[in-house]
């Protein structure tokens, strides 16, 4: 029934910046923190407090600027955007209104097996508002100001998605690309990167329906169900004759839900204006270029150069430039060692991540250990060793529990090389073979496998296959 | 004539007097209370560190600047482990735990603080009617009604009426639209309101914040350069403080000109005003013309649109700076049955109606559909304003106008609002410009009640600002 329907969605990302203090007072911006301890005078809107802008945002925004495409403004202006809530105590919320830091920017993401653009119309910064808590007490609610004054960086998107999958990409793009950047955690557990949903529906071809918006969705999860349950239910009043009203919607994490929470009628006229006690953000091209370096490489120039450098597969490349972490990793190992980036790359994301993830253990924590990893990969690479010794081998390294090479030493697991050596074994293995020997002759190739088999067997697995199969085959074709 | 602090100060050295007699002999006519012109008076005991540390300096010989002078301080600046009330009912138990700047300078400087200044509520009115506390009075009798009791000027109308009735020797107010000016006139004494950007805000209980200044109110034009020494500095911590150089505002204040100074007298501040203000005009005029000091005609283009654009831009900006006052983390909280009923029931009960009414005006004017009429008009004009001061500031070195339009009026009055934001009108042209400007003493009315004239110069041009003040003060001092 929902075949000839389509959803056009627009997204508000609200971006946790990572400043060591918030965005207009000394505070220390950190999670986790006991109610209220990173609280000063002017988080908790004392009399006569002033805000004063903390630079260290504006630079975190122009980065941002960069990533996504953006015109970057040199004149932007901190409005006053008046409501009243106990978690906000000055009883307004400094924001960026009618001149953002940041405006028109793309970021391409996949779709299907396709790139599409997704055109972003503003990036504004604005103060977070602490937190009420209502499940303490029966009578009381509870008011945490640790919150009040993060900085946000809220990302507008135009209304350019069409699917929940799309959603998905562009979030994620935007996740891996403020992380890479190293202006947000991406923590979105801890409310770091969120999401305002706004969705409306319309049959293909058709004018843009009345959007509803779905508040403050912090997971990839939820913000698919929330989708999902939001373009059936505005589906559904349609076909039942009725119409959507532009409502705010909550998305209820219990039930995969969405209700409204206020209707149109009932928004509020936020009031906004100039705030007098901030002068505008005058940036000058400078200032603003003297950031651009401190953006560094982007997932799509990685991408680029694993693809055509590296020759990576592209499946491979995608899984280690996904988080920042992963390429710095890869690429340090790359620069100090003389294994092939590809033969890397098949180990990284092979058996290095399972042993990441076995462990619960950071990517980074691994960086102080690639000299040890690469020598073990040479010795692979080199068949020093064989592939097998080096998967036992690899969880000690990782471990620190001794270099590669004496650890395979230890372990008595280095190849048999010596050509000589082997062909004994071999010569050994093929008494009383004739008869396959001869079955080999006359084209079976599968008794080739046996035969490696059996010398590995010689060997005790310490045999260099490749050469065991060369000097296999040279024997038999006589 | 009072003491200025330059006489105290040369009392306290030859030790005339110590610093314990001194702050005594202020604090019993502060305690006295007769024009209320205090919300709270410091105990010696309370203050007894800073006497005797003051003492202490005096003795050795190395006095700092304001060693041991008392001072009111408006009740609009806080200080630290003092109850700052703003004259609001909702701030009434309000103790911060900081010291405003500007105070801090002060304490720095050695002054001893007799205690808080009553004022308008949150600094909104123009006769101290508003308080929570009840309203100051004039310290000046009508010499043909001396029952009356007489408005002091507002908002810093407390500060004034403390300084002419000698219970401190210089007062800190705020100017927002002529809050230190007009009271400054009406009650017989010089009242400064430094150019925006001078005086950090920061622990000022804010009204108006692109308009508020803080600034000396003072017996005589040099102690207003004493206070006004320690108080001028650049603060990081308000963002719209200026961080240019200040100057010694004491060193030439009683030399002469060097140049040929050019005054312009507005005459359309002149329009259908009183005799007894034109001859204020006048006599500052011919005292002055004495050295050599040239006036000519200047004539505004916008003064007409001043006072409505002061009403829009100020109520606008306060009916933000006054959400905080919410009830919930500090301040005077009314019970309620839901959240929405303890903001309603805290600011309703909280508040007077001054306050109410302009938060009112400033929600209104920047309500979505108004917001281009009147907001953002409001600050097109604003800037029309500042071009036009800028135009006449370069045809002439200062601007002469009256301060007030009328003498200081009986309590109760004047009880239309308009009638009452009229009395500004002088005085919230400069401001909307951010330029500085000084009130002094200038003749007495036929009432016998003192008038003033009001100074404006070039931004941050206070010093020459004050020598020019200075000039005019020798020769338009009147008796008490």
């Amino acid at each position: 029934m929902s075949n000839n329907w389509e959803m056009v969605i627009g997204l508000e990302v609200h971006a946790q910046l990572k400043t060591s203090s918030k965005l207009f007072s000394s505070s220390p911006n950190q999670f986790g923190s006991e109610p209220n301890e990173n609280v000063n005078f002017i988080d908790s809107g004392m009399p006569g407090m002033l805000p004063v802008m903390n630079f260290g945002c504006i630079e975190m925004a122009i980065k941002t600027g960069y990533a996504l495409n953006f015109k970057i403004n040199k004149y932007s202006v901190f409005e006053r955007k008046n409501y009243f809530y106990p978690d906000l105590p000055q009883g307004y919320q400094i924001s960026q209104f009618e001149f953002p830091i940041l405006s028109e920017g793309y970021i391409n993401i996949d779709s299907g097996d396709n790139q599409k653009k997704i055109r972003i119309e503003r990036a504004h910064l604005e103060q977070d508002a602490g937190k009420s808590i209502h499940d303490i007490d029966p009578k009381y609610s509870f008011i945490d100001l640790n919150r009040v004054g993060t900085p946000l960086l809220e990302i507008v998107s135009y209304p350019d998605l069409s699917s929940a999958d799309e959603v998905i990409n562009y979030m994620s793009s935007l996740r891996q690309l403020l992380m890479y950047i190293d202006v947000c955690d991406g923590n979105m557990q801890e409310g770091s990167l969120r999401a305002d949903v706004n969705l409306s529906v319309r049959k293909k071809g058709q004018e843009l329906g009345t959007r509803c918006e779905i508040k403050n969705l912090n997971s990839f999860k939820f913000i698919k169900q929330a989708i999902e349950y939001e373009f059936q239910r505005q589906i559904n009043i349609i076909d039942g004759g009725g119409e959507i009203e532009q409502n705010t919607m909550l998305f209820d994490t219990s039930t995969g839900e969405t209700r409204a929470m206020r209707s149109k009628e009932f928004s509020h006229d936020y009031r906004y204006f100039p705030d007098p006690d901030l002068l505008p953000v005058n940036l000058s091209q400078e200032q603003i270029d003297k950031i651009k370096p401190l953006v560094g490489e982007l997932p799509q120039d990685k991408l680029n150069k694993y693809l055509d450098n590296y020759s990576l597969d592209k499946d491979i490349a995608k899984i280690i430039i996904a988080e920042k972490q992963n390429a710095n990793l890869f690429e340090k190992m790359i620069s100090e060692s003389t294994v092939k980036p590809k033969f890397i790359a098949a180990w990284l994301v092979g058996d290095i991540f399972a042993f990441i993830k076995e462990n619960n253990l950071e990517v980074n924590s691994l960086n102080d250990k690639t000299k040890d990893i690469t020598d073990l990969l040479k010795l692979i690479s080199d068949d020093v060793i064989s592939n097998k010794a080096g998967k036992e081998i690899l969880p000690k390294v990782l471990n620190g529990e001794g270099k590669p090479s004496e650890l395979v030493k230890e372990l008595g697991l280095e190849q048999v090389s010596d050509s000589g050596e082997l062909e004994k074994i071999i010569d050994e293995a093929l008494v009383g073979e004739e008869e396959n020997i001869l079955k080999f002759q006359g084209g079976s190739d599968r008794v080739l496998g046996y035969f490696v088999g059996k010398c590995l067997k010689a060997t005790k697995g310490k045999g260099n296959p490749k050469l065991i199969n060369k000097i296999l085959l040279e024997k038999l074709k006589k | 004539m009072k003491n200025s602090i330059s006489q105290i100060k040369k009392a306290l050295i030859e030790k005339k007097i110590s610093v314990g007699e001194l702050y005594d002999e202020y604090l019993a006519k502060a305690k006295s209370g007769n024009n209320n012109s205090f919300n709270l008076v410091i105990d010696r005991e309370n203050n007894i560190s800073s006497i005797n540390d003051s003492q202490n300096r005096y003795d050795n010989g190395n006095p700092l600047p304001l060693d041991g002078i008392p001072l009111g301080i408006k009740d609009l600046f806080c200080t630290k482990g003092i109850r700052t009330t703003a004259s609001s009912k909702i701030l009434s138990n309000y103790i911060p735990n900081y010291e405003s700047f500007v105070t801090q300078q002060l304490l720095n400087d050695g002054s001893i603080f007799i205690g808080k200044n009553n004022c308008d509520e949150f600094a909104m009115g123009s006769s101290n009617e508003t308080s929570y506390f009840g309203p100051v009075i004039n310290p000046w009798k009508n010499k043909n009604s001396q029952k009356d009791n007489l408005v002091p000027g507002g908002s810093s109308g407390g500060s004034a009426a403390a300084v002419a009735e000698g219970s401190c020797v210089a007062s800190m107010g705020t100017d927002t639209g002529g809050s230190i000016r007009q009271p400054a006139s009406l009650c017989g004494i010089v009242g400064l309101k430094p150019t925006f950007g001078s005086c950090s805000r920061w622990g000022i209980v804010a009204f108006a914040s692109s308009l508020d200044q803080a600034g000396p109110l003072t017996n005589c034009v040099e102690d207003a350069a004493y206070v006004l020494n320690s108080i001028n500095k650049y603060d990081f911590n308000d963002s719209t403080s200026s961080n240019h150089q200040r100057e010694d505002y004491l060193v030439d204040i009683n030399n002469s000109f060097e140049k040929k100074i050019k005054i312009g007298i507005p005459s359309d501040y002149l329009e259908d005003v009183s005799d007894d203000i034109l001859n204020q005009i006048d006599n500052t005029k011919k005292a002055l013309s004495k050295h050599g000091i040239e006036f000519v005609d200047v004539k505004f283009k916008t003064t007409e649109y001043a006072l409505s654009t002061y009403y829009i831009l100020a109520p606008a900006e306060a009916s933000s700076n006054l959400a905080r006052y919410d009830g919930i983390r500090y301040g005077v909280r009314e019970d309620g049955e839901s959240l929405d009923d303890i903001y309603l029931n805290s600011r309703t009960k909280g508040f007077g109606d001054e306050v109410t009414r302009r938060i009112l005006i400033g929600a209104y004017v920047l309500s979505a559909g108004y917001y281009d009429a009147y907001y953002r008009q409001a600050q097109k004009v604003r800037r029309l304003i500042k071009n036009d001061f800028q135009r006449i500031l370069n045809e002439v070195d200062f601007i002469l106008t009256p301060t007030t339009p009328n003498e200081a009026f009986k309590i109760g009055d004047k009880l239309d609002p308009i009638s009452m934001y009229k009395n500004d009108i002088y005085t919230v042209p400069t401001s909307l410009a951010g330029l500085p400007g000084i009130s002094i003493p200038s003749g007495l009315s036929k009432n016998g009640l003192p008038l003033g004239v009001q100074f404006i110069g070039n931004y941050f041009e206070e010093k020459s600002l004050l020598q020019l003040a200075a000039l005019a003060e020798k020769e338009l001092s009147f008796n008490e």
